[in-house]
């Protein structure tokens, strides 16, 4: 382990505010908007009033910045959720499955248990999304922990079983009967997340977010279960041979990574939708989620704000770019692409940008290759280097 | 109608190709990136691209064969993107792979908006087909002229991989990157020669979706399939005539699962929908004949790197 990295498990400090960590995402998020002003100007359209109203429907007034923060809110979670797993060496791209599954969970946990009052009902139907994501999780995690086999892969495999499991599983066994649409039954009056402000969509969600987001914070900098998961992505030989499991933390850190897919579904289902739909395909807030941790720099506070901007740019994108501004809203898309790529190649900056090039050179040491840029980003082979398998 | 009945095997059977030929030829695509050592989870993304590419072209010039080339055209540029950022900027492939598949979502129904001034399907082409003096035209016209192409391609990146020197470089950087270096071969020419070639391969799939099987592209109309190719170069273990086994095996469950009503099959389609998914984690774990990737796969290399 090198000086540095092992200052940075040992102090525990918060890697964010240092000029690196704010810089790369900032420059990555503008050179992405510039890219979609290219895209804007292709179809013929002007893009200052593109942006004029995509700003306008997301922050233009306190209604809409509320409705923002709701289309926050899942994205907090499945951010989290991926960056919970890098900071333990893992990528887990499973969120989309864990998704879905926890979302079911909730709905059956919000339906089917009659006579509870709110304070008991409403945290049970945030635990079944998280148990349910979680579980969903195991599998992988004890894969890579037992057999070193790569997480990447399994939680891929796991998203498509999960969307046709629960699709089966709604259709055959917990479709509402008095529905004609592919729904369970609504939940509970006591399972709903009171609503905050009248005419809006803002629910306590977000604040159970923002607590969850917390919570994170303080699991990974503040307990030792935290200081392991960090130490385990860190260096696993050396924490291996500091007596720390690898495999323990490996799954303990997929279960926890994919409880917060789930509760990001189980929120959605406590919150808006009120009951489960079934969909034709993934909702994207766990592909986002990753989006998210990357511009977020895997730490809590980063993962609020990527996941205010995904979430600006996902509800600014239908109401603002193509309602007011006539632009396909499927520029978004585009942006929300480039901005993973421009983070992912940081390299890119650094040959823009002298200081960080001078940086780059400075911290080139024995250390991991990962090319994320993100503190703890996971390289293959991880599990395995630490004895875990094999 | 009996399982057993003639018609209906003979119905399976082609449709089972139908559906394994684009898993097919993204899975070769797969190999040739995978074998390299870049991890390419893009083939989805890669896929839907080229589905659209191939109809755009078709339609602005009437041949969809030119659409087919273009297509792989396509896949090359995406997946040289996929190159720059993971071979010379080191980035995390698999990041890298899932913006290409945000983008590929993003971009095409952009450019379906832009190019035919509509949401959700492009008008109908005519779709690529071989003259009808050919041989087996018949059958020909019932799996498209893909499952030929894609049947010559499997024996023919089974020959580059493991009876040239190419084929020897490229899997040598993708299983000991230090050494081949050290022995002259330029990991990072052979690695963008993998991950374009996968390019081309997958852009290729995708269009013998749009304009072979199909003559039009809806959004996101690739639905999972990049991933089911993922799932056959694993489950093929990495070779080519594994990766057409198991393309088939999964084509044969979509068929089954398409006509389960037919053959009065009790098994739900979801299961047989999700099996390829199940397959291929339980040959990674080793219950089904372990898989094992290559060696260097995933991890980006750097010179001079201890």
């Amino acid at each position: 382990m090198s000086d540095r990295k092992a200052k940075r498990l040992f102090t525990g400090s918060i890697p964010l505010p240092t000029f690196e960590g704010f810089l790369v995402p900032i420059l990555a998020v503008v050179a992405a908007l510039l890219v979609g002003v290219l895209f804007i100007l292709w179809v013929g359209k002007d893009p200052i009033l593109a942006y004029k109203a995509l700003w306008r429907v997301t922050f233009g007034s306190t209604r809409n910045t509320l409705e923002t923060l709701v289309d926050t809110v899942p994205l907090i979670f499945t951010g989290l959720s991926v960056a919970l797993a890098f900071r333990c060496g893992l990528f887990n791209i499973g969120g989309e499955g864990q998704y879905l599954v926890g979302s079911l969970a909730a709905a059956v946990a919000g339906y089917a248990l009659p006579g509870l009052p709110a304070v008991v009902h409403i945290p049970l139907v945030l635990l079944a999304g998280f148990a349910a994501g979680g579980l969903w999780a195991a599998l992988p995690g004890w894969l890579k922990a037992r057999f070193g086999i790569h997480e990447v892969i399994n939680t891929i495999m796991m998203n498509y079983i999960s969307l046709y499991f629960v699709h089966w599983l709604v259709i055959a066994h917990l479709k509402d009967p008095t529905n004609l649409s592919q729904r369970t039954p609504k939940i509970l009056e006591s399972a709903v997340l009171p609503n905050l402000l009248q005419n809006t969509r803002f629910h306590l969600g977000f604040f159970v977010a923002l607590l969850v987001a917390l919570g994170v914070y303080f699991l990974l900098w503040r307990t030792i279960a935290g200081y392991e998961i960090r130490a385990v992505g860190l260096a696993p030989a050396a924490a291996e041979y500091g007596g720390i499991s690898v495999a323990r933390n490996i799954i303990l850190a997929m279960v926890l990574s994919g409880g917060l897919a789930g509760l990001a579904g189980a929120v959605q289902v406590a919150g808006i939708s009120l009951a489960y739909y079934d969909g034709a395909g993934f909702v994207g807030y766990g592909f986002n989620g990753i989006a998210v941790a990357l511009l977020g720099r895997n730490h809590p506070a980063g993962v609020l704000v990527g996941a205010l901007l995904f979430g600006a740019l996902g509800r600014g994108g239908v109401r603002g770019m193509q309602a007011i501004a006539d632009v396909p809203k499927s520029m978004i898309g585009v942006v929300q692409a480039a901005i993973i790529f421009f983070i992912a190649a940081e390299g890119l900056f650094r040959v823009l940008v002298p200081r960080l090039r001078q940086r780059r050179q400075a911290s080139r040491g024995p250390g991991p290759a990962g090319g994320t840029g993100g503190e703890g980003a996971p390289h293959s082979g991880t599990a395995t280097e630490g004895g875990a398998g094999r | 109608m009996s399982i057993f009945s003639l018609t209906v095997i003979a119905s399976l059977l082609i449709s089972s190709i139908r559906s394994a030929t684009p898993l097919v030829l993204a899975a070769l695509g797969g190999i040739f990136s995978e074998r390299s050592g870049v991890v390419n989870i893009a083939l989805e993304g890669i896929m839907l691209i080229g589905a659209f590419t191939a109809v755009m072209i078709s339609y602005s010039s009437g041949s969809a064969w030119l659409g087919v080339l273009a297509a792989m055209a396509a896949g090359v540029a995406i997946a040289w993107l996929h190159g720059v950022v993971s071979i010379k900027y080191r980035a995390d492939q698999v990041v890298s792979g899932t913006a290409i598949n945000i983008l590929a979502v993003g971009l095409t129904e952009f450019l379906l908006a832009k190019f035919f001034g509509q949401a959700g399907q492009t008008p109908n082409v005519t779709p690529a087909t071989l003259p009808t003096w050919l041989p087996l035209h018949g059958f020909t016209q019932q799996v498209t002229a893909f499952a030929w192409i894609a049947a010559v391609l499997v024996v023919l990146t089974h020959v580059v991989l493991f009876h040239t020197p190419l084929g020897l470089r490229i899997r040598a950087v993708g299983e000991h990157p230090r050494a081949a270096d050290t022995v002259g071969i330029n990991v990072f020419h052979m690695r963008y020669l993998g991950v374009l070639l996968s390019g081309a391969l997958a852009g290729l799939g995708g269009a013998a979706l749009s304009v072979g099987l199909l003559n039009s592209f809806t959004d996101n109309m690739t639905a999972g399939r990049g991933f089911i190719a993922l799932a056959a170069v694993i489950f093929g273990k990495w070779s080519p005539f594994g990766a057409l086994a198991a393309s088939l095996l999964f084509g044969f469950a979509d068929a089954l699962q398409t006509q389960a009503q037919i053959i009065g099959l009790k098994v739900p389609s979801e299961f047989l929908l999700m099996s390829p998914y199940i397959l291929t984690m339980l040959a990674l774990a080793g219950v089904v004949g372990r898989s094992t990737p290559p060696a260097a796969s995933g991890t980006p290399y750097e010179k001079g790197e201890r």
